[in-house]
């Protein structure tokens, strides 16, 4: 019962069946709608940042999609959960290259931990935006983008 | 669970391990796996009597249709036409100026909804369409309602895919101007009744545009039959190559219609002043054709009236009624679209699993399907799913392929459980 690629692994199949920080946010100080229209993933992502010390203290996640695209979120909001918002968006920057294929994780320094699980999806263009949507609605969040973001 | 030996099969009516040797794709790996491709809905592989009828053509025989007086175009214009004799043939129309080449059924639609829709489609008239048709038959139709003032109509589908013909009566009046639908929906594999749709359409005076994408590659057409005034369809999904397709338009119709696209060979004299047209085909074939495309396209014709339509039907329509029985035996797995005539498609969908990871797990054992809204996203609301995966056979597909995806599928349920 395995798949040679490493995209469908235990810790993907266990964030999709049990996603982690799936509700909504009271207290949010950032929010921002993520769609996929291929896929029809539909994700919101909501932060509570701490602006005076630039602080992501919380993040939290609603919403629909494949296996892929809710691991994704899940793993994205504990991973960034504490980060500085500069190493937030230092993270997006090297998930959404190497999910593009234009980053090695394992020949350079990074600070994806889990998250190199995603490497896989390389192999699948297509579906890379189901890996990605939940960085773009999280850097949108972070950059007040009330209109939403599209991966289209 | 089912067992699959529990399932008879049916003897083939066709060699099919004989027709697998035609088509050089079918024995190659993806990942070290043997490739079971089951999205011949979307696109359909080659066989050597394509490919080398068109690597010939290239090769020896190409030069441009309709154009010089030479002999390399001459030749060339009369192989064109004897392809174009072979698609009306193919279609049961009554003569081969009948047949229009475009790049598929996507160009046939938006051809005749700009020329035949733009002159007769005016402020209060209606056109209908179905609630299972492809984007191609539907946005056309919107833009043309749209911008006409004119009434777009639907007709309803039932839970079971087959749609709702006491609707379809109803939405019928004297100003409705036409009526399109697909023959077989690339989404559920519904079967339409055509030839009453069309039936009752004349009776109102309204023409018909039968969308045959689906149905022309799987059974035999015959438009003189069905009485439709048009019939597109799209080389590609019947074993030709790519870019090449069209549609059967009756003459007396398109003799009323405007060009779509203007420019080179549509026309019958031009001055500064004034153009006058073609008639059709020429009309509607403006600039240089894909002709290497439509040479394949003859080959592609004769490839599978050489096996012979009825066959391909049976041969298929086993596969689907296996299909159905080994699927639905699996726990978690809905069938959508259950007509009573259906074509070999089985839209599927998993409580457990979203269509597109179903799509990239099954891709690991190198089983080929396409998943998504299939085009049909009005389809699929009411239907209230996302997105199905889609198996569409074709002759060429064995029983054991779908032994090999219904495994495949009870492994993503288990892995998902």
């Amino acid at each position: 019962m395995s798949y040679d690629n490493e995209l469908y692994q235990q810790v993907i199949l266990d964030h999709n069946r049990k996603p982690r920080n799936f509700h909504e946010m009271e207290n949010a100080t950032h929010c921002c709608h993520g769609v996929n229209p291929l896929c029809g993933d539909d994700i919101t992502v909501y932060l509570k940042v701490d602006e005076a010390e630039e602080v992501v203290e919380d993040v939290s996640f609603t919403g629909s999609g494949c296996a892929i695209s809710k691991a994704s979120t899940s793993l994205m909001t504990n991973h960034l959960k504490g980060k500085k918002i500069d190493e937030c968006r230092v993270v997006f920057d090297e998930f959404h290259k190497m999910v593009l294929g234009e980053f090695e994780p394992e020949k350079q320094e990074h600070h994806l931990g889990k998250l190199t699980l995603f490497q896989g999806i390389r192999e699948y263009p297509s579906r890379t935006k189901c890996a990605s949507l939940a960085w773009h609605t999280m850097v949108g969040a972070l950059d007040k983008k009330t209109e939403g973001v599209s991966t289209e | 669970m089912g067992d699959a030996k529990t399932i008879s099969i049916e003897k083939p009516c066709i060699d099919v391990d004989k027709i697998r040797a035609d088509f050089p794709v079918l024995s190659k790996e993806i990942g070290g796996k043997p490739l079971i491709y089951l999205d011949n809905g979307a696109t359909t592989q080659k066989p050597w009597q394509v490919i080398n009828r068109v690597s010939q053509f290239d090769s020896e025989e190409y030069g441009t249709v309709r154009r010089g007086s030479y002999r390399l175009c001459e030749n060339s214009t009369r192989l064109y036409e004897e392809a174009r004799q072979k698609v009306a043939d193919f279609l049961g129309a009554p003569t081969r100026q009948e047949i229009v080449f475009t790049s598929g059924t996507t160009q046939a639609i938006n051809l005749v909804a700009h020329s035949f829709g733009r002159k007769f489609v005016n402020a209060g008239d209606e056109v209908i369409i179905s609630n299972i048709e492809h984007h191609a038959n539907t946005v056309p139709w919107q833009v043309l309602c749209e911008e006409k003032g004119a009434t777009l109509k639907v007709i309803p589908v039932a839970d079971n895919g087959e749609l709702v013909m006491e609707e379809y009566d109803k939405l019928l009046t004297d100003k409705t101007r036409i009526v399109a639908v697909n023959h077989v929906s690339n989404a559920l594999g519904t079967i339409n009744p055509i030839k009453e749709i069309t039936r009752k359409a004349h009776s109102v005076g309204a023409k018909v545009l039968v969308d045959g994408a689906q149905s022309a590659p799987h059974m035999k057409v015959d438009v003189k039959d069905i009485d439709c005034d048009f019939y597109t369809f799209s080389g590609h999904k019947m074993y030709a190559p790519s870019g090449i397709g069209g549609m059967f338009g009756k003459m007396e119709v398109m003799e009323t219609m405007p060009p779509y696209v203007t420019g080179g060979d549509m026309i019958m004299q031009v001055t500064l002043g004034k153009t006058t047209y073609a008639k059709p085909p020429a009309r509607f074939e403006a600039g240089t054709p894909p002709i290497s495309q439509v040479i394949g396209l003859g080959a592609a014709i004769d490839y599978i009236g050489g096996i012979g339509m009825d066959k391909i039907f049976e041969y298929e329509k086993s596969l689907l009624n296996y299909g159905t029985r080994l699927l639905s035996d699996i726990d978690g797995l809905r069938i959508i679209g259950n007509a009573k005539e259906k074509a070999a498609l089985l839209s599927i969908y998993l409580e457990s699993a979203h269509p597109h990871d179903i799509i990239t797990m099954l891709d690991q054992d190198g089983i080929a399907l396409r998943g998504g809204h299939h085009c049909a996203q009005p389809t699929m609301i009411r239907f209230g799913v996302p997105a199905t995966a889609r198996a569409s056979m074709a002759f060429y597909n064995k029983y054991e392929e779908l032994d090999a995806l219904a495994e495949g599928l009870k492994k993503i349920i288990k892995f998902f459980s």
